[in-house]
């Protein structure tokens, strides 16, 4: 079959491969249908995430008919339609029982790698680096789905594939970005970055009782479907001080809840910022934290903030003694997407979120490394790259 | 059950039941020659490795040879010149200034401990989770055969016998007297706060190669026993919670550049 493999920094590949076979009693094999390329695949692509192999197959947003069931797969059933996600969880761990299936203890067949580097070790993610599972992603014709009964759900005939695909991730993962920034009704909330999850995270805030929602990037297209989504916009590259700008827009207090959906690859205007981004060229740190110390800088008292943005490793000049005397909550996570995928799909089925709205390019697989590019440069006003396996 | 990182190499496996004279027959080196041995041979091979070189790996294998004369107290140099400075050896754990290596390891797991007691009390079970065990063999009578692969290459093996065995809570064990790596152990199954299924501690403690020059050899091969431990418990939750093992080994990937 044909795949999309990294081979470095920028250098990404369509490779012929072998077809994946059955490895394990609960996996299965799909046919993928449609798949897509995620904010956080750059992450790869510009060389960031440690433990990556050339040869690696990525992609960790996708769906397709399934064509196999190993000897322990009871619900999922050869030609069933379904989304799979990015969170390769076992269902039966006391995380995944209690929601917390981005924590499964029993997925990661490198988990010591993990607990090597950081003392613990999360569950396993498709096709993002061998810390993670090392498992073989979803650009490609087909996908070996492990734990087949514990995540991947059934779609209805009637929904399009663009229409279901970001349940994968994206979809979910902005939704619990909301959904943790503890929104009350007459809240304020305030999302750093629109990208896609910023987009969703938008929306989901709306469907959270939010009053308003301000939105902060500086792509003009972004901007434009943010307020698409009902937000009001900033362009932080236009304004003096993000801060002082959100304080004048919620009278003075900051916005009640902030969402940090931007992650280690903060772009910024401000000394920090640059200090940051040369710090991280150098590895002397791995994340640059640029939105993070905004988030909460803005935030309320007693504020809550939400990060959902990917971060790595170590942070310098985190201002944790203004989150400590704010009195503000922060959480934090990977998306536990397996618990969100059925509550979502029924706002998509009722017509109440329509996730296409953020897909600006539609590319044959094979075309796979131009859409990294074009995605990662922002041109040609790429928000969202979906591909279809030929 | 973990002794595999134990790096005693053997080119062939034995008879299930070795005879107190052959065990005492293969040791042929003194205590103190043994840890010159051991320390020596580490350094050694750490050495060679380091230099990545011909003669690097020559200096690593000809310091592998002496860790494992250390470690065995057995010399086939001293064996075929008839030289035995072993006189009077003692305890398996005894050797002058060695310290057994302990390891102690715990995991949560979620289910009843009846069950995990259960699997863990049919011996024979324990390769599905171990994957350094190649097989082990009930004899009766509470003793029984193991056999291991070994870090180095080819297979260790010894025997074992129970010690206790209170049903749903503990079983202990401890290497037959006759046998070559001396160990002894036990497994604890306490019920976890809050419904969470059975705490299991495993608590190891075996001798030769010797304390930390065998632990660096371990490492060098690329075994840590502590590791090994950590890893045989992760997949006794996994196998007990799932039904499997997860893997990535036989996947698609694409040629390397």
């Amino acid at each position: 079959m044909k795949a999309l493999c990294w081979y470095g920094k920028e250098d990404v590949r369509i490779e012929q491969v072998p077809d994946p076979e059955i490895l394990n009693p609960g996996d299965a094999i799909v046919k993928i249908t449609r798949t897509a390329i995620c904010g956080s695949d750059l992450h790869l692509y510009d060389g960031y995430i440690p433990t990556m192999k050339e040869g690696d197959i990525l992609g960790h947003e996708f769906m397709g008919e399934v064509v196999d069931v190993g000897s322990n797969v009871k619900r999922t059933k050869v030609g069933d339609r379904i989304v799979i996600p990015f969170t390769i969880s076992c269902g039966r761990c006391w995380f995944c029982e209690h929601g917390l299936w981005s924590q499964c203890d029993n997925t990661n067949p490198n988990a010591w790698m993990v607990e090597k580097l950081a003392g613990f070790s999360p569950g396993a993610y498709f096709g993002y680096s061998h810390l993670y599972g090392g498992y073989a992603g979803g650009q490609a014709e087909y996908a070996r789905v492990p734990q087949a009964d514990h995540g991947p759900i059934k779609v209805p005939d009637e929904l399009t594939d663009d229409q279901v695909l970001f349940l994968s991730d994206i979809f979910p993962t902005g939704y619990q970005a909301a959904e943790r920034a503890d929104i009350q009704p007459g809240h304020v909330v305030a999302v750093w970055g629109c990208g896609p999850v910023g987009q969703f995270a938008i929306r989901s805030a709306f469907l959270l009782g939010a009053e308003r929602v301000i939105a902060i990037d500086r792509f003009p297209k972004r901007l434009e479907l943010a307020r698409q989504g009902g937000a009001e916009t900033i362009d932080y590259s236009k304004t003096d001080d993000l801060v002082d700008t959100l304080k004048d827009m919620t009278g003075g207090r900051g916005p009640d809840s902030c969402i940090d959906a931007v992650g280690m690859e903060a772009h910024g205007t401000s000394m920090l910022a640059k200090l940051d981004r040369a710090e991280q060229t150098m590895k002397l740190e791995f994340s640059r934290a640029t939105a993070l110390r905004d988030v909460i800088h803005a935030c309320r008292k007693g504020g809550t903030v939400s990060v959902i943005g990917v971060y790595a490793g170590w942070i310098d000049r985190f201002p944790f003694g203004q989150l400590f005397t704010k009195g503000l909550t922060l959480r934090a996570g990977q998306c536990d997407v397996q618990r969100y995928m059925e509550p979502l799909l029924q706002y998509i089925v009722s017509g109440k979120i329509d996730p296409t709205v953020i897909i600006s390019h539609r590319l044959p697989l094979e075309q796979a490394p131009h859409g990294y590019e074009i995605f990662r440069d922002k041109q040609d006003d790429c928000t969202k790259v979906v591909l279809t396996p030929s | 059950m973990t002794t595999a990182s134990i790096p005693r190499t053997r080119e062939a496996p034995r008879p299930p039941t070795p005879s107190r004279a052959r065990a005492q027959a293969t040791i042929n080196v003194g205590a103190v020659e043994r840890w010159a041995s051991l320390i020596g041979g580490a350094a050694l091979a750490l050495y060679g490795v380091s230099k990545r070189s011909r003669g690097g790996l020559l200096l690593a294998t000809a310091g592998t040879v002496l860790v494992n004369r250390g470690a065995t107290g057995h010399c086939p140099v001293y064996q075929r010149m008839g030289v035995d400075t072993a006189r009077g050896r003692e305890s398996r754990f005894g050797l002058p200034g060695i310290h057994p290596v302990a390891i102690e390891h715990a995991v949560t797991i979620g289910r009843p401990r009846e069950e995990l007691y259960d699997f863990w009390h049919h011996l024979e079970n324990l390769p599905r989770v171990m994957t350094h065990l190649r097989s082990v063999t009930p004899l009766g009578d509470g003793r029984s055969h193991w056999v291991a692969q070994s870090p180095l290459g080819g297979t260790v093996e010894w025997d074992a016998v129970i010690t206790d065995d209170r049903p749903n809570e503990r079983i202990a064990w401890k290497s037959a007297d006759n046998s070559e790596i001396a160990n002894t152990g036990w497994v604890r199954f306490t019920p976890a706060p809050g419904n969470r299924g059975t705490e299991v501690k495993v608590h190891l403690v075996y001798d030769a190669p010797a304390g930390k020059p065998g632990a660096m050899l371990a490492k060098l091969t690329g075994e840590s026993a502590d590791q090994q431990v950590r890893e045989d418990l992760r997949h006794f939750k996994q196998v007990m919670e799932t039904g499997e093992i997860p893997t990535t080994k036989g996947q698609p990937h694409g040629p390397e550049a």
